[in-house]
């Protein structure tokens, strides 16, 4: 007996129809008035549409839902409420390139069709005269979406189906992505605001040397990809290497950033060094010698290929994670609700980000605790190479917590570094399901633990990280669509006779202003976050340049006696040792790997803690989480009305906002201070005019709780829930009425 | 000077129960731990070498013993003295920098005992297991002398007062505050909150000298309709005699929260019309709903199998418009296993691969679910559907209370604060008997005792589940929970002892023991949640989705100096409090001297100030 109560049945709003009697409902539909059309982006073009469509709503337990129109156009599948906009909710965080009944045709994840009562995947290639009773798309953000297609004609349920199909499943060129036909004009606002630095100039790459006070050697020559077309177009290697042509077609160490103490980090191409050809070891050896040359004569590798999941792991495991998360409706919700543990441990996907977090400890030990250069490989230097590279950044380098910081981190390492995102997310849909992986999704989870752990650290919030990751799917940035710096080279040139002017341009992701005004983009912001108070101005300044590195270690923390000159002169001896190091594969079983690190942890962990310099993860059974955020966004079952973290956020911005306004007014009493305070560009926390912020959802700002019956969500089955089976379940309360209990 | 010296020993308490002591050095603990431990161990341990204790009132060194290991499954064989006072275990290290120190009060153990025999060496280890989730092992050497006791036989002599005769140091401890927690709960203020009594519910007399009922309080709120001759009709069809009564009543609707036991329907079906009608009575107090839905927190199956033993359930046929709901919670033999089974999980140990299906494995997070949900659903009645409910289940004093006290907290705001949270317990746990004393088995060496169960360990874990999903509808913060736990087996108070309301009068314990919140309300800020925002209708509506609930690390596994707790918001928030208040008092001074100014000399030029103002450094 499952007591609801009245509640359920109570909403009598106009818009939601009981799809138990459609019939009589569609009698006492009006005819439509007027042609609705979606309002569409420059360069969008409607493909086709069908009326009226049925989408049934979520957040309701019985299965209701709400007439409108579906669309298709080269960007999106777009559906539109027959309803004039029931509620005007002002929406403080509202997408200004697709909206919540929208659906970027590059975010389609699957769809799948019920066809009388059983669900089918639909993998393209249909018969051409079968349409579904229901679509369901399973969305790359974890939006779930029901269509109900039997309301419609037949022939434009057909269509539409087909027309949704086709673009979103069917394998197509890159043409055919929405950016090459988005006319897009970059506003005034986001010029200003260019402070990511993008690494495709040199300049950029000397400045980074610069600011990690690295001696290495800037290369130019790759200008044309002369060197190699899989090489960024400018990067760094160790000064020691010599003529890099001499090398082609293999690959050598790229500098990634040095340590304030000289020794650098290193990432590669290498093939797997088991492989016995006498060549291939020679060629390594030499690269690792001249990456020993960079600081102390000491290096280590790491072969990630060997230690880390291989990318079809990371693609297995994130596919059976997001199922948990796919849910179409309540009563599937508690059923799994019931086995979420395991279930999540079977996934193994926190087990994969234990392992990356962990392997990036291992690298910033050896950094920071031996100060020996460090130089990780993998057969492509583009995947997992990006991901650790990345990650020991963040936790040794403050600069890369800050938001800019963090951007140009990614352009370093992953967009000008050469991952193939286009192939890694699959755009285009291809078959080939060996190279799809989301590696940049992973590294994202990563950061986002360390966020959560360590979260006064970051200048960004986890909305951020959310945004940015939904953003890898809007096919409108050139950030995400490209395999290399040189496909997109050659694709922008190849295009460019298409576009109207000279150089076709795609505005980056890192333009946020396309995505979100600026109330929304405050939301980018950690409140928390607990900025350096010495150099409060330099930090300010869009100037990255002027960022101070800071020790990472306040004194001489965990220096282990210093070697200096050990290995100056012994060349002959060096080759040795460092021969020996490397097939000993630096460290032992990873048991020993995880007791040593275990210590480093501790250690640190033991340290007054500094925002500001060394990071490191726990990495500990409950330490690592899901990210609730982006993964339990959409659910209706887990919104918390009036609670989760953000009501902590919301109510620190408030008092944000009331600590900035009293300073004003100081500084308007103080007129001569107060011209060089007022230099805020970021974070005007003035938005938060909620009224009753104790009132907004957990999944704020992402969806938007209709339901204002405010009713509680009952876990339905409960019996089912928990069968203990054992004697004790059977005993009576009060131990006093039976013998003896051993 | 008597002031200050209470002050102190407040907080040497503090630390003596609450810190992370498997931590050989305390960094960046919580702030308010920080305080407490801070200070106290600034003062104590002034002179680290003599390592003096930091004694109680009335407290007395019982034993002290010198070289003795502590084997800590952290940092591995730590050697060091041990000392044993009648109300604590204090080991300090002497062979490492900085100085490692356990303080527990004895209260915390339910169990002592030697493991294995002596070695050639002639060393003895000694197991100890506490009720905090932890177990401690020490290793010493016998004494030579055979007559001399060794340390741990004193030690268990005072760690289980109440199997050896002696009485609790609740009973000894003299310690003064400023507030007496006491009188924090008086039953006819907090009715008269509920705006009670009122022309449906009086209150009744029947059990002033608990002849009804031994288990209940003194203070009974009953419909008005109901005589005091049918109640006691009604106590003997109640199972202990635990009649329903009124807990809580809401303002608006008039929809009542009931409690009471299980009815002794048997095999052969017994009614009771009195029992009958002041059910119908209930639901009749309530004009909005022709209703009454009746809560069993039992699994129907178990409810069932009463029915053998006597007890049972209310039959729709004879309840009128009533409607019965199970709400599948087990009972405290489960609860018992299943925290056993947490804690092989959590202590010493994490398994990292196996961490998520060994936390399943427990079904601990499963029976919060059940509960938070069963709060839940009735907290949805009342509210929402406006409906009287009675909530039961075999006695009425486990799962009722821990249904009861969390639908109460989500419908009342006044619960969400820290005294209306303090009168909460004295109301729903401890005055309508809540047995304490057999579920903890204070000063009881009998630890394989049945009737042990972390009924109200559970209740608190909800409690947490709820503040972690509402960081800002709570007064209160985590240390105040881990507090309440950590006092509830330290038996320093007198709060928690006993199994009923008529015990604690019988033995005095008001008279001669201190109470918990004298304490807690004596240095409130500690305890102050400071996001709490006070709204005072919001009703609270948890998500009891097991993926919203978790576990409760910083209480399990706090003994684990890995899962160091941060409070980086609470402290954040505190910050800019502050800073706020500066400012706004900056600002307020420079109003005044502005307006001074006008008003002496109103040549000056008025672009430049006579002094420059150093802005205020931020962290903003």
């Amino acid at each position: 007996m499952l007591s609801l109560g009245s509640v359920g049945a109570k909403s009598t709003k106009p818009s939601f129809v009981s799809y138990v009697t459609p019939e009589e409902i569609k009698l006492e539909k009006e005819p439509p008035k007027k042609e609705i059309h979606p309002d569409l982006l420059p360069g969008e073009v409607e493909f086709c549409s069908a009326n009226p469509i049925l989408k049934y709503t979520q957040d309701d337990l019985s299965q209701r839902g709400i007439f409108g129109t579906l669309f298709c156009t080269n960007f999106r599948i777009t559906f539109i409420s027959d309803e004039i906009s029931q509620e005007e909710t002002t929406k403080t965080f509202q997408n200004k390139l697709y909206g919540e009944n929208d659906i970027p045709l590059m975010c389609v994840d699957h769809i799948y069709g019920v066809y009388d009562e059983k669900r089918k995947l639909i993998t393209g290639g249909l018969v051409k005269n079968k349409y579904p009773s229901k679509m369901i798309i399973h969305c790359k953000d974890l939006r779930v979406f029901q269509f109900c297609l039997t309301y419609t004609k037949e022939e434009d349920a057909k269509r539409i189906f087909h027309g949704i199909v086709h673009h979103c499943l069917e394998e197509k060129s890159l043409k055919c992505v929405f950016a090459f036909s988005y006319t897009w004009t970059p506003s005034p606002e986001m010029q200003r605001k260019q402070e990511t630095i993008l690494f495709d100039s040199p300049e950029d790459w000397t400045q980074e040397m610069k600011r990690t006070k690295a001696n290495c050697r800037l290369v130019t020559e790759n200008e044309n990809f002369d060197l190699s077309q899989r090489l960024p177009k400018y990067f760094v290697i160790p000064s020691a290497l010599g003529d890099l042509f001499s090398y082609q077609g293999k690959g050598f160490p790229i500098w990634c950033w040095s340590h304030h103490s000289g020794c650098a980090l290193f990432k590669a191409s290498l093939p797997s060094v088991t492989q016995e050809d006498g060549d291939i070891q020679k060629h390594v050896d030499i690269m690792i010698n001249a990456v020993a040359h960079n600081y102390l004569y000491s290096a280590k590798t790491e072969d990630l290929s060997e230690s880390l999941p291989t990318i079809q792991d990371i693609q297995q495991s994130y596919n059976k994670f997001k199922q948990f998360f796919l849910i179409e409706n309540s009563t599937d919700f508690w059923l799994s609700d019931m086995k979420w543990f395991s279930s999540l441990e079977s996934s193994g996907w926190l087990d994969i980000i234990r392992q990356c977090l962990q392997k990036a400890v291992e690298v910033v030990e050896c950094l920071e605790k031996e100060n020996t250069n460090v130089l990780i490989t993998e057969e492509e230097g583009t995947d997992l190479c990006c991901v650790i590279s990345s990650l020991v950044q963040i936790m040794l380098d403050p600069y890369y917590r800050t938001l800019m910081g963090f951007q140009s981190l990614v352009q370093k390492e992953w967009v000008a570094g050469c991952h193939a995102f286009l192939d890694r997310c699959n755009h285009l849909h291809q078959k080939d399901k060996e190279c799809h992986s989301p590696v940049f999704l992973l590294f994202l989870e990563c950061v986002w633990q360390l966020v959560q752990q360590h979260s006064p650290a970051f200048q960004f919030s986890e909305t951020y990280l959310t945004v940015l990751s939904d953003s890898v799917h809007v096919p409108v940035f050139s950030t995400f669509l490209f395999n290399s710096p040189h496909h997109r080279e050659s694709v922008m040139k190849a295009e460019s006779p298409l576009a109207q002017s000279s150089q076709l341009s795609c505005p980056t992701v890192w333009d946020w202003s396309v995505q979100f005004d600026s109330k929304a983009q405050n939301f980018f912001f950690n409140p928390l976050y607990s900025e350096k108070v010495k150099n409060e101005r330099a930090v300010r300044k869009p100037h990255k340049l002027k960022h101070q590195r800071q020790l990472s270690l306040p004194s001489t923390a965990f220096k282990t006696p210093f070697k200096k000159g050990f290995f100056k002169d012994e060349t002959e001896s060096l080759k040795k040792m460092l021969r020996v190091k490397r097939l000993s594969r630096w460290m032992g079983s990873p048991d020993s790997t995880a007791a040593i690190s275990r210590e480093f942890y501790e250690s640190w962990q033991q340290r007054p803690l500094d925002y500001h310099g060394l990071l490191l993860p726990c990495l500990d059974g409950p330490a690592v989480r899901v990210w609730m955020q982006r993964y339990l966004r959409w659910i209706p079952e887990v919104h918390i009305l009036g609670g989760g973290s953000m009501a902590v956020i919301t109510k620190i911005m408030e008092l944000l906002s009331q600590v900035q306004d009293l300073k004003r007014v100081l500084e308007q009493r103080d007129s001569s201070q107060a011209a060089k305070l007022d230099h805020r560009p970021y974070i005007q926390h003035r938005l938060l005019s909620f009224g009753s912020s104790g009132r907004l959802s957990s999944s704020f700002p992402f969806s938007y709780s209709r339901n204002l019956s405010f009713k509680p969500n009952i876990p339905t089955g409960l019996m089912q829930c928990l069968m203990v089976t054992d004697s004790l379940a059977s005993q009576e309360d009060e131990a006093s009425s039976f013998v003896s209990l051993v | 000077m008597e002031e200050s010296g209470s002050v102190d020993s407040v907080e040497s308490l503090c630390s003596s129960t609450t810190t992370r002591s498997d931590r050989s050095s305390g960094p960046r603990v919580s702030d308010t731990e920080l305080r407490s431990k801070g200070k106290a161990t600034e003062r104590i341990y002034k002179d680290p070498s003599k390592g003096e204790l930091p004694l109680l009132p009335e407290e007395l060194v019982q034993d002290s013993a010198k070289d003795v290991t502590y084997i800590c499954p952290f940092l591995g064989p730590v050697r060091g003295s041990l000392t044993v006072t009648n109300y604590r275990l204090f080991f300090r290290s002497t062979d490492r920098e900085p100085v490692f120190q356990l303080d527990l009060p004895l209260g915390v153990l339910s169990r002592v005992e030697k493991i294995g025999a002596a070695t050639s060496r002639g060393d003895v280890s000694y197991g100890l297991v506490c009720k905090d989730m932890r177990n401690l092992r020490f290793v010493h050497k016998e004494p030579e002398d055979s007559l001399k006791k060794s340390v741990f036989e004193v030690l268990m002599k005072f760690a289980f007062p109440v199997s050896n005769n002696m009485s609790l140091f609740a009973f000894e401890y003299k310690q003064v505050f400023p507030e007496n927690g006491w009188k924090v709960y008086d039953p006819l203020a907090e009715y008269k909150r509920q705006g009670l009594p009122n022309e449906s519910w009086r209150i009744s007399k029947v059990n002033d000298h608990y002849e009804l009922c031994d288990s209940y309080p003194a203070a009974l709120f009953v419909p008005v309709t109901i005589t005091d001759e049918e109640l006691r009709r009604v106590s003997s069809f109640r199972a202990k005699g635990r009649i329903p009564v009124l807990s809580w009543i809401h303002p608006e609707s008039q929809a009542a929260v009931v409690r009471a036991s299980q009815t002794m329907v048997g095999q052969n079906g017994r009614r009771c019309k009195e029992d009958e009608k002041l059910l119908q009575a209930i639901m009749d107090a309530n004009a909005q709903s022709h209703k009454l839905f009746i809560f069993d927190a039992r699994p129907s199956v178990n409810a069932a199998a009463n029915k053998m033993k006597g007890g049972g359930f209310e039959s729709e046929d004879a309840y009128q418009n009533a409607e019965l709901v199970f709400l599948d919670i087990h009972n405290i033999h489960v609860m018992r296993e299943s925290l056993r089974k947490l804690k092989e999980v959590v202590y010493p140990n994490i398994e990292d691969s196996h961490w998520l299906s060994n936390i399943e494995s427990t079904h601990w997070l499963e029976h919060i679910k059940l509960i938070l949900a069963g709060a839940l659903r009735i907290a949805d009645k009342v509210e929402s559907g406006k409906t009287s409910v009675v909530v039961h289940c075999s006695d009425g004093w486990d799962r009722t209370p821990q249904l009861t006290s969390l639908a109460l907290i989500m419908l009342d705001s006044h619960y969400r604060t820290i005294r209306g949270f303090q009168i909460l317990l004295e109301k729903e746990w401890l005055s309508f008997g809540h047995r304490f004393q057999q579920r903890v088995g204070h000063g009881d060496k009998n630890h394989t005792d049945a009737d042990r169960s972390p009924i109200f360990l559970q209740f608190i874990d909800c409690v947490w589940q709820m503040t972690r999903q509402f960081p800002a509808a709570f007064e209160f913060n985590e240390y105040f929970l881990i507090t309440i736990l950590d006092h509830l087996y330290s038996c320093l108070f007198g709060t928690f002892l006993c199994n009923s309301e008529q015990q604690r009068l019988k033995e005095e314990v008001p008279k001669h023991t201190v109470s918990l919140w004298s304490f807690v309300n004596s240095q409130l800020e500690e305890f102050v949640n400071p996001l709490y925002v006070h709204y005072p209708s919001h009703v609270l509506f948890p998500t009891v989705g097991i993926r919203h609930l978790q576990l409760w690390v910083t209480y399990y596994i706090r003994w684990n100096p890995r899962m160091r707790p941060q409070e980086p918001v609470h402290q954040r928030y505190k910050e800019l409090l502050a800073k706020r208040a500066e400012l706004q008092k900056r600002v307020e001074e420079l109003q005044r001297e502005a307006a001074n100014r006008t008003a002496t000399s109103s040549s000056e030029r008025p672009g430049s100030p006579t002094r420059s103002i150093t802005p205020v450094q931020t962290f903003v």
